[in-house]
């Protein structure tokens, strides 16, 4: 019972005041929906195949080990494909994103009603959709190869350095700005000099930072068909070479922990 | 940036080289990308005329796989994060644990959903329940490792004081800790639903359940039209968890 001390005398108060009531009525709340969903989700699952996993598990191991040293040689050209595909895509993605990072400010934006929404619509609508989603699409628009790859990377990256970069552009010292503005600069001179360096060092860290996870994500593009790593994966599952995927697999993994290794150095080194 | 000119131009040289390479290993093949053009076309065309109403049926069951499976996923993984984020925070725990929980973290965030869910999906069967492991699985080792982020970069005047009135570790978890990081983690949390939302549209691909495998039918079978619709609906949900976590922030602050 909590109570209140009020020159020496006890004032009792009841514990469960509205906001408690509140607060139990929320996870209650959240209990209730979270068990909804579960058996929404859940409906359609065959439980014999979920208590069979232990068994299953033992098998897939049994089966994956020891892993097909030889094929290694195999994989070196995807491993390279891979690493173009992220970065290139990277490349291509920064270019575009920097100058609709620039629309999308409130504060660069050459219209705020009509170019800031459409370019907030290209951010969004690129970072709602995964990059696998996006070479799903252009696999079957160009072609499968590392092309399509690229692209789906570019398109995905898009969004992601664009928001960061447009935030770091709202959010930029302005004194720079009304000293350049009142020397009778033009916008493009209040730009290079006033608003550029300041966000140059974002600008650098945030792209090598998607370089780091489009990486991770270009491992996985060959699935779908575009090129890449993925594709020897994809092939190995296919006639269920468990050996070969678990080799793929401890690659991608090895892969993805030294860029992201790389790319924290190099961002430490920059900024 | 870089302060000897001599670096400065060999990294620029490599780096030209490298693209020079790198480009060239592109082999473009302009007959067919001519062709797919006007598959490309019947896409964009798909977009702006989305169809909702052929598939609407399996479009709904996608959709609703898709959100149970990320409100599941989000919630299983915040009650695991909170453990293994506290044992990877070096400032409260203990070595042994905290490098149990390190690693937990690196496999768990090195690891592509998409082939989290191919393991899963083998053990376990076609289906969302794959796609709820595999979600709670990557969520445990994003927010894990925020977590830990966010405790070790605590203020730590607090946690001295508390230390100092013997307090308990628990006392001290709950009166020093938790008050300063709840407002980020929160942010964070709704942010992950996001993101396991995204995801649930992907993993489907490899037959764990959700929008995913809806997506890829429309696409194999050329419907660019549901396609489309799946993809605008995909965007306006993401958008409409944006701007809503915005005002949940707000209200649990």
């Amino acid at each position: 019972m909590a109570h209140l001390e009020t020159s020496a005398k006890k004032v009792w108060q009841q514990r469960m005041t509205f906001k408690r009531w509140m607060g139990w009525f929320s996870w209650l709340f959240i209990l209730s929906f979270f068990m909804l969903c579960w058996q929404a989700m859940t409906q359609n699952t065959l439980w014999v195949f979920v208590l069979d996993a232990p068994t299953q598990a033992a098998d897939l191991i049994d089966r994956m080990f020891p892993p097909r040293w030889s094929y290694i040689t195999a994989l070196l050209k995807p491993l390279w494909d891979t690493l173009n595909i992220a970065t290139l895509g990277t490349l291509f993605g920064i270019i575009l994103a920097f100058p609709i990072a620039f629309l999308a400010a409130h504060n660069t934006t050459p219209s705020r009603f009509f170019v800031r929404p459409i370019a907030l619509f290209i951010i969004v609508a690129s970072r709602s959709i995964n990059s696998l989603i996006w070479a799903l699409l252009l696999v079957a628009i160009f072609g499968p190869g590392l092309f399509a790859g690229i692209i789906a990377i570019a398109l995905r990256s898009v969004g992601f350095v664009a928001k960061l970069l447009y935030e770091a552009i709202e959010e930029v010292d302005k004194t720079p700005i009304k000293a350049l503005t009142s020397t009778g600069a033009s916008a493009v001179q209040v730009m290079d000099y006033a608003i550029i360096p300041q966000i140059l060092p974002t600008f650098i860290g945030v792209s090598l930072f998607r370089w780091d996870i489009n990486i991770r994500e270009s491992t996985i593009l060959g699935l779908v068909g575009a090129g890449g790593i993925g594709l020897e994966l994809q092939a190995s599952l296919s006639v269920l070479a468990w050996p070969q995927v678990i080799l793929i697999v401890l690659l991608i993994f090895i892969t993805v922990i030294l860029s992201e290794a790389f790319s924290a150095k190099i961002r430490n080194a920059i900024i | 940036m870089v302060s000897s000119p001599m670096w400065r131009w060999t990294l620029l040289v490599l780096f030209l080289l490298y693209l020079g390479v790198a480009f060239s290993s592109i082999d473009l093949n302009f007959p067919r990308m001519l062709d797919g053009l006007t598959r490309g076309w019947r896409f964009v065309d798909g977009f702006l005329n989305p169809n909702f109403t052929s598939r609407w049926s399996d479009i709904q069951t996608g959709i609703i796989e898709s959100l149970t499976m990320s409100v599941t996923a989000t919630l299983v993984g915040i009650l695991f994060s909170i453990p293994i984020g506290m044992g990877a925070a070096s400032n409260i725990s203990t070595k042994p644990f905290y490098f149990l929980c390190r690693f937990f973290i690196t496999i768990s965030r090195s690891m592509q959903e998409i082939i989290v869910a191919i393991f899963l999906v083998a053990l376990f069967g076609f289906g969302a329940f794959a796609g709820f492991l595999t979600l709670t699985f990557a969520t445990i080792g994003f927010l894990g490792k925020l977590l830990a982020e966010e405790i070790e970069n605590i203020d730590k005047a607090p946690l001295e004081a508390l230390k100092a009135t013997g307090a308990s570790w628990l006392q001290m978890i709950h009166y020093s800790i938790v008050p300063q990081i709840t407002p980020r983690v929160v942010g964070l949390w709704l942010y992950r639903f996001d993101i396991n939302f995204r995801e649930s549209a992907v993993i489907g691909i490899v037959g764990a359940g959700g929008i995913g495998a809806t997506l890829n039918t429309a696409i194999e079978r050329y419907e660019y039209d549901s396609a489309g619709a799946i993809l605008l609906m995909i965007i306006f949900i993401v958008f409409l968890c944006e701007y809503t976590s915005g005002y949940v922030r707000k209200w649990l602050i």
